[in-house]
């Protein structure tokens, strides 16, 4: 008898000891340290619980070259619900988790990684709160910076460079600056469409709805979905690249529900009026933003253009997007001029 | 007693029991500290940032509802951006019902003060300013409150921004008083906003004194309900160092104010003296639009009990159209008070509506406007220099009252 107490009681730690701390993401306020979720079986390795699983974007928001892996959480017998063109609907307790880092060198995986924050998006009972970790030295724990931290960073890149970074992470405010719309914190990435690709999970390759369906983490999503392209691959229509780039990159602040909502220029995917897009569309209050240019693009002439002079540009009176990056996104600046080269000039 | 008691609880509610000072001082990690504090504040709070002078190398943020925070006085708390690294602007605020007050915010590489969608925000005895003196690597705006609601600035100085000094953007129900602009391109700007006054300020050294603009293609526009009144528009003689591609990139040095596109609007009792193009102008927007939404042109503008001492004398011509059209159409012979004379073309041939005439009241101003079809036409004679023409009776637009909190 006595042993059979021991052993329930062990069993009930132990189930304890592998299962989201979902009080936690429900709680007022945010613990201390990454690790009190349990989000991970192993936390400087990442290794996740078997409830938090991992995906992947179509196209992604460029953080300075960091590396990011994103995992779900959804809680037992609950539902995100699709919604059309929006993120899912996340139920009570859910939490959206993304630690960024470098590899030592990106020419090969095996020399390891620099942890350097992990944000999370938690769902309480009256809507998300967007908070982040930042990994200490020894890499084994993260803590909470509510008024960030800066991270001189490096790492070799493929081309065997070093390359150095202050990178930034963000304070709980800047969270808000990129996740909010209509007032409230938003997730930006878990939509439908930016999700409708293949990810290796650990049983196989699956579509990732496919495979959200079969965890019971979301309730449905439609057949014929319409998806961005992933802005890299050059086999695809330059305009939806730059479109798909956009809209992850800008589209959250420059649509007509965010941010940026005062500048008229909306970059998300839906915008179809040229001069919304910034086709001939002159700057409202860019300042030294402008670049002497006199407007966001001109067709055929992206030297012309404040949208690619503010992409190209590291002076953060100037830079876009205003927070969240130190360094130009090379790859991505010669992808949006070689877009607007081949815009037709209808003017 | 009893019945004592009954009454104070409300009131300590009200007061709220729980609201504290919280002091950051000057010291390492002053960035982390006052960042830190500014997020954990909570409603009812006071946050001051005690004298000395702070450099900070990332934009600052405020997002708590219902605090304050105050400084030791402009020359006391500076807040010093000149090493930013990070941030669009020195400090963003993005809550309602926030009072700022008593510090200096200097060379921020952005703007230096943005204030976005918010209801309720007074910025009082605060300074902005970029201390290289006026080049086109200073951020925009000084004072930039936009998409908000109940905004006062008083008491605050604006020097040297790269656009204006102090801008209140697609805002509503606004009170810009007892400031002073010197040495931006525009001193103070309303622009596609709703409901302001502006009054007992000093612009003066900048590009262009006081400037009131509608903008196409943004979300508010049809600016309306703005008077200028008591302010000092005077000496703005500062070479346009707007970066190219801004609007006010084409206005001339030496305006005193600028009506641009803006209905409902009342100048009185001003002092427009000094400035070398045009004491006051009245304008049309200048570029085509396909806007629907959009009326390009002034309406219902009055003007009048100004004062207007010497202008004209040093017309920059090399600055936007304003200037050079204006001194070709005068032959020369620059007025104090100019109005482009643009109205839709039915306006041209059937006449203005009474409601939306210009109405110039004034004792000692010079005038001159365009006739748009003889000018149109070649035609000799085409302009209008008799301001009786304008003659008609003020109807006085209400003063502002912006809720306080």
């Amino acid at each position: 008898m006595r042993n059979a107490v021991c052993c329930l009681f062990l069993l009930i730690f132990s189930v304890n000891t592998f299962s989201v701390n979902s009080n936690l993401i429900l709680a007022d306020s945010f613990p201390d340290k990454l690790s009190e979720f349990e989000f991970f079986v192993d936390d400087s390795a990442q290794e996740p619980h078997e409830k938090v699983i991992p995906y992947e974007l179509i196209s992604t928001l460029f953080s300075d070259y960091s590396y990011k892996q994103r995992w779900v959480y959804v809680p037992n017998n609950a539902k995100a619900s699709y919604v059309k063109d929006w993120v899912f609907d996340f139920p009570e307790g859910s939490a959206l988790i993304k630690t960024f880092y470098y590899p030592v060198d990106e020419r090969n995986p095996d020399l390891g990684k620099q942890l350097l924050e992990t944000r999370l998006l938690l769902r309480k009972k009256d809507g998300w709160e967007a908070v982040s970790y930042a990994w200490n030295e020894q890499q084994n724990e993260a803590y909470k910076k509510i008024a960030g931290k800066t991270i001189n960073a490096s790492w070799i890149d493929f081309m065997g460079d070093e390359r150095q970074v202050r990178y930034r992470v963000p304070n709980v405010n800047q969270c808000k600056e990129c996740h909010a719309a209509k007032d409230a914190i938003t997730p930006i990435g878990p939509k439908a469409k930016n999700i409708n690709k293949d990810f290796s999970f650990e049983e196989g390759d699956f579509n990732q709805l496919a495979y959200w369906m079969k965890k019971e983490i979301i309730d449905s999503f439609p057949k014929d979905l319409v998806s961005p392209v992933d802005w890299r691959d050059e086999t695809k229509d330059i305009n939806d690249r730059a479109r798909s780039y956009l809209d992850v990159n800008c589209g959250h602040c420059h649509s007509p529900t965010g941010n940026a909502n005062s500048t008229g220029l909306y970059l998300n995917l839906v915008e179809t009026r040229d001069i919304n897009l910034g086709v001939y569309k002159k700057p409202v209050a860019t300042g030294r933003g402008s670049g002497g240019n006199k407007y966001s693009i001109v067709p055929g002439k992206p030297d012309e253009s404040i949208l690619l002079y503010r992409m190209e540009s590291m002076d953060p009176g100037i830079m876009m997007p205003e927070s969240g990056r130190a360094l130009t996104h090379q790859e991505a600046v010669e992808m949006v001029r070689e877009w607007i080269t081949q815009l037709p000039n209808n003017n | 007693m009893k019945r004592i008691l009954f009454f104070s609880v409300p009131l300590l509610v009200a007061l709220n029991l729980f609201a504290k000072e919280v002091y950051v001082g000057p010291g390492p990690n002053a960035q982390e500290r006052l960042q830190e504090a500014l997020i954990l504040m909570e409603e009812g709070d006071t946050l001051i940032i005690k004298s000395g002078y702070y450099k900070f190398e990332d934009g600052l943020s405020l997002d708590v509802d219902d605090v304050t925070v105050r400084g030791e006085g402009i020359d006391s708390t500076i807040l010093d951006f000149k090493n930013q690294q990070s941030g669009a602007q020195g400090l963003l605020v993005t809550s309602d019902r926030v009072t700022l007050s008593d510090f200096s915010i200097l060379d921020a590489k952005g703007d230096a003060l943005k204030v976005i969608g918010a209801k309720g925000i007074n910025m009082i005895n605060l300074k902005t300013e970029w201390t290289g003196g006026p080049k086109n690597t200073n951020g925009a705006y000084g004072f930039y409150p936009v998409e908000s609601e109940d905004v006062l600035i008083d008491g605050c100085v604006a020097i040297g921004a790269s656009d204006a000094g102090i801008y209140v953007g697609q805002s509503k129900n606004i009170i810009v008083r007892n400031s002073i602009a010197q040495y931006n391109v525009a001193g103070i700007e309303i622009e596609n906003s709703y409901y302001a006054d502006v009054y007992n300020n000093l612009a003066s050294h900048n590009t262009g004194g006081i400037l009131v603009f509608d903008l196409p293609d943004l979300p508010q526009q049809g600016g309306h309900h703005i008077r200028v009144f008591d302010n000092k528009s005077i000496n703005n003689d500062t070479d346009n160092f707007a970066p190219e591609g801004n609007i006010v990139g084409e206005v001339p040095r030496g305006t005193g104010i600028i009506i641009m596109a803006n209905s409902d609007v009342e100048i009185f009792d001003n002092l427009m003296s000094g400035n070398g193009t045009v004491n006051l102008s009245i304008v049309s927007y200048g570029d085509e639009t396909d806007d629907p939404n959009y009326y390009p042109h002034p309406k219902n503008i009055q003007v009048h009990g100004n004062t207007y001492g010497p202008s004209g004398f040093d017309p920059d011509i090399e600055t936007g159209d304003l200037a050079k059209a204006l001194f070709e159409i005068s032959g020369g012979n620059m007025p104090d008070i100019f109005w482009d004379g643009i109205v839709p073309l039915s306006q041209i041939i059937f006449g203005q509506p009474d409601d939306e005439k210009l109405i110039i009241a004034e004792e000692d101003a010079s005038f001159l406007t365009i006739k748009p079809i003889k000018y149109m036409l070649g035609l000799s004679d085409p302009t209008n220099t008799n301001k009786d023409d304008f003659k008609g009776e003020i109807s006085p637009l209400k003063e502002i009252n912006i809720e306080t909190f």
